[in-house]
């Protein structure tokens, strides 16, 4: 036993008061959870503290707070690791912080709004299945491989942690955020769906869509089930961009495919041909610049005159396109045939699905094989195949384009009954 | 403290728009003591732009880099959030499984390159770590001539060197979002608490949604300035891009003046080590950085 002092955010609309600040002191085992610590507060002190809460294991997703800032679950979080968390923060013995959720309004004390947020978002994303035609008498018959890219985005139990901690949605509340965005991809990975296009082009084109990402990292860290939205909101844009040719307005495909031509012929990056091919790609974009395109350019101008001015930009070479070095020697050569070799494999590895190898095993791909198996479906793992020769080699045959190697590796025995979705996914309200 | 030698990973920003960080850093690394092998024949880390476009072509590009910087025998530093995140990004894969490492090094093979899994793990560190874990911060105090006394500096980490936390060694480091506020300490500057410190710049979607983007930025300069900032420090140029290069642009989406400095680390570690501020490219930023300057000066006069 040992004692505590959590520090909560109250809010308690009917008094009329702003919120406040409240310190609680409370005695508990280290390894038990900030949200029994807070169960101890309403227990013994102050029966109208507000938390929502109810498996305390996990799978609910109920209790979703800040702790000492960070988005998560309080169930999750071990007091004893928060308290470390708080001293390390701000030196000496620290109270740990309780917040509500961010990116959402606060009802009581920790309990925040999901329907006007969360909820909607979701909704936003149409996140039920589409297919084409009448549906089959029995079940869906899939390649029970064509599923497991799409097990993580299912792993999501709606918590909203992500939606708690996006940067871009501080910045742009209409922003679809990491949750939807997640849920998105998993319709659009699955191979039942046949709205695959449709739902591309529209997260594509939306302002408030998958380019309005910031790549902040902070729903990575949040989620306490593994999702890592950020990475769905990658693939959605390895799908539209490339898979698909979505030629969003904004400027997304062409800053990717500048971005990487760039390198190809460069090795390192030139700036001002990033910028130029970002607004207006190709002849067809400068001879025909879009509205956004001389906006976008024009509105650089006053930085590059800046630049000039302080010397930063003093060079031709980072103001006319296309001067910039390449790499010295035969460099660029061995560039550009790495390139050949990543377009004609174009390999994704999830590791999520697949772990990282123990180091022991670290030579032998046996091990990693085994574990596989067993992922692909708890309990029902059947004799592993051989490493490289499994029965999905052709990239044809993966649901979301592109040659994945996890699925490569995959075994027949590996899962079952594809179509039936893993506990988990929790679905919104009717 | 036997003496440092690093292979050095400039990064594009560094000498592109930002070419102020690169010399501050030579400089800075010299009077240091630390030896950096610059890798002049490496290539861009992609940013998460070129994994984002095929994720098998940004492993292979840094596994290049990886490779070359194995070929001196030394581990890797590099001066940019952004290297460290999207780098670290595709050395976890490749570290993960040795079929996949096998498939990407077949890519290299033509040149003669190979990327090998350390035994106790080969690193590739930003200079902010390597000043705290293998520099050491009572090195680095022992060669402050210039404590930055009285000189209140905001952190700015850049999202890519604080998350997500397990790919980023935190479970060994835990300290590792908390260094940059130790290394003002260690100069004798004052750290500003703000609320921006751990936030996202907003830079990677500048193409994209500017009004996003240039909204992040405003509002953590504006945050650091309310929280009486004299400059901010960070160690990511592209953050710096956004926090400095367009502080005006920022200014007009967020409706108010800013007009904050913003240092990269070395620099900020340099006017401890006794460099003037010209000397530090810090009369090539955009926010004009003559109020530390004259900070520094009322301190010591």
């Amino acid at each position: 036993m040992a004692e505590f002092t959590l520090k909560v955010r109250r809010y308690q609309p009917e008094s009329g008061r702003g919120p406040y600040w409240e310190q609680f002191k409370v005695e508990l085992d280290p390894t038990l959870s900030v949200l029994d610590g807070l169960l101890q507060v309403r227990d013994r002190y102050d029966g109208s503290l507000a938390v929502r809460c109810s498996c305390r294991a996990a799978i609910c997703g109920s209790c979703g707070c800040k702790i000492n800032g960070q988005s998560t679950l309080a169930c999750l979080t071990q007091i004893g690791d928060a308290q470390e968390r708080a001293n390390r923060l701000d030196g000496g013995s620290q109270p740990i912080v309780v917040e509500p959720m961010g990116n959402m309004p606060v009802v009581k004390d920790l309990v925040t709004d999901m329907e006007s947020t969360h909820w909607e978002k979701i909704r936003r994303v149409t996140p039920w299945l589409l297919p084409a035609g009448d549906p089959p008498e029995r079940e869906y018959i899939v390649p029970p491989e064509s599923m497991i890219d799409v097990t993580q985005a299912m792993a999501c139990i709606q918590c909203g942690a992500c939606v708690s901690s996006c940067l871009s949605m501080e910045a742009d509340p209409d922003f679809i955020g990491p949750a939807a965005l997640a849920k998105a991809y998993r319709f659009v990975g699955d191979p039942r769906d046949a709205a695959t296009r449709s739902r591309l082009y529209d997260l594509a084109q939306d302002p408030h869509g998958i380019y309005d990402c910031t790549h902040c990292f902070s729903c990575v860290d949040a989620c306490p089930k593994g999702v890592a939205p950020m990475d769905q909101i990658m693939r959605l844009r390895r799908l539209a961009g490339h898979d698909h040719g979505v030629n969003d307005v904004n400027n997304g495909r062409r800053h990717e495919t500048a971005f990487v031509k760039i390198i190809e012929k460069k090795g390192t990056l030139d700036e001002a041909m990033l910028l130029q091919e970002s607004y207006a790609q190709g002849i067809a974009g400068k001879l025909m610049p879009s509205a956004g395109a001389i906006k976008g350019l024009v509105g650089s101008i006053p930085t590059a005159i800046r630049g000039i001015r302080t010397g930063k930009m003093r060079s031709l070479r980072k103001l006319i396109p296309g001067l910039h070095e390449k790499l010295p020697g035969d460099a660029q050569d061995h560039v550009k045939r790495i390139y050949r070799h990543a377009e004609e494999h174009r390999q994704q590895l999830n590791l999520y699905i697949t772990g990282e190898e123990e180091e022991q095993a670290a030579d032998g791909a046996e091990a990693r094989d085994e574990r596989l198996a067993g992922q692909a479906q708890p309990g029902a793992a059947g004799p592993p195949d051989d490493a490289m020769g499994g029965a999905a080699t052709d990239p044809a045959s993966s649901a979301v384009g592109g040659g994945r190697q996890h699925m490569d590796k995959l075994t027949e025995g590996g899962s079952e009954t594809a179509g039936r979705e893993p506990p988990g996914d929790g679905e919104p309200p009717a | 403290m036997s003496a440092l030698k690093l292979a050095y990973w400039p990064g594009c920003v560094s000498r592109g728009f930002t070419p102020e960080l690169h010399g501050s850093m030579a400089l800075v690394a010299e009077r240091l003591g630390i030896e950096l092998v610059t890798l002049d024949r490496a290539n861009c880390c992609g940013a998460g732009v070129i994994a984002e476009h095929n994720q098998e072509l940004a492993d292979t590009l840094n596994a290049r880099t990886f490779a070359l910087a194995q070929q001196t025998g030394l581990a890797m530093m590099n001066i940019c959030s952004t290297c460290q995140g999207a780098q670290s990004e595709c050395q976890q894969r490749l570290d993960a499984d040795s079929a996949y490492r096998a498939h990407i090094n077949e890519a290299l093979a033509s040149e003669g390159l190979e990327y090998v899994k350390g035994k106790d793990g080969w690193t590739n560190k930003n200079f902010l770590w390597i000043l705290v874990e293998d520099y050491g911060l009572d090195e680095l105090r022992a060669k402050v001539v210039r404590p930055l006394a009285g000189l209140r500096v905001g952190p700015f980490y850049g999202c890519y060197i604080i998350r997500p936390k397990h790919r980023l060694g935190y479970e060994e480091h835990p300290e590792r979002d908390l260094y940059l506020e130790k290394v003002i300490e260690a100069l004798g500057g004052e750290v500003v608490e703000y609320d921006g410190a751990r936030k996202c710049c907003g830079f990677p979607v500048i193409t994209m949604n500017r009004t996003t983007s240039l909204r992040q930025a405003g509002t953590h300069v504006g945050d650091a300035l309310d929280a009486g900032a004299d400059c901010l420090v960070t160690p990511c140029p592209l953050c710096h891009l956004n926090l400095d290069m367009q502080q005006p642009e920022a200014a007009k989406i967020v409706g108010r003046d800013l007009g904050l400095a913003v240092l990269h680390l070395p620099q900020l570690v340099g006017l401890a080590l006794g460099f003037e501020p010209a000397e530090l490219g810090m009369d090539k930023h955009i926010a004009s950085t003559a109020w530390v300057a004259e900070r520094l000066a009322a301190v010591t006069a």
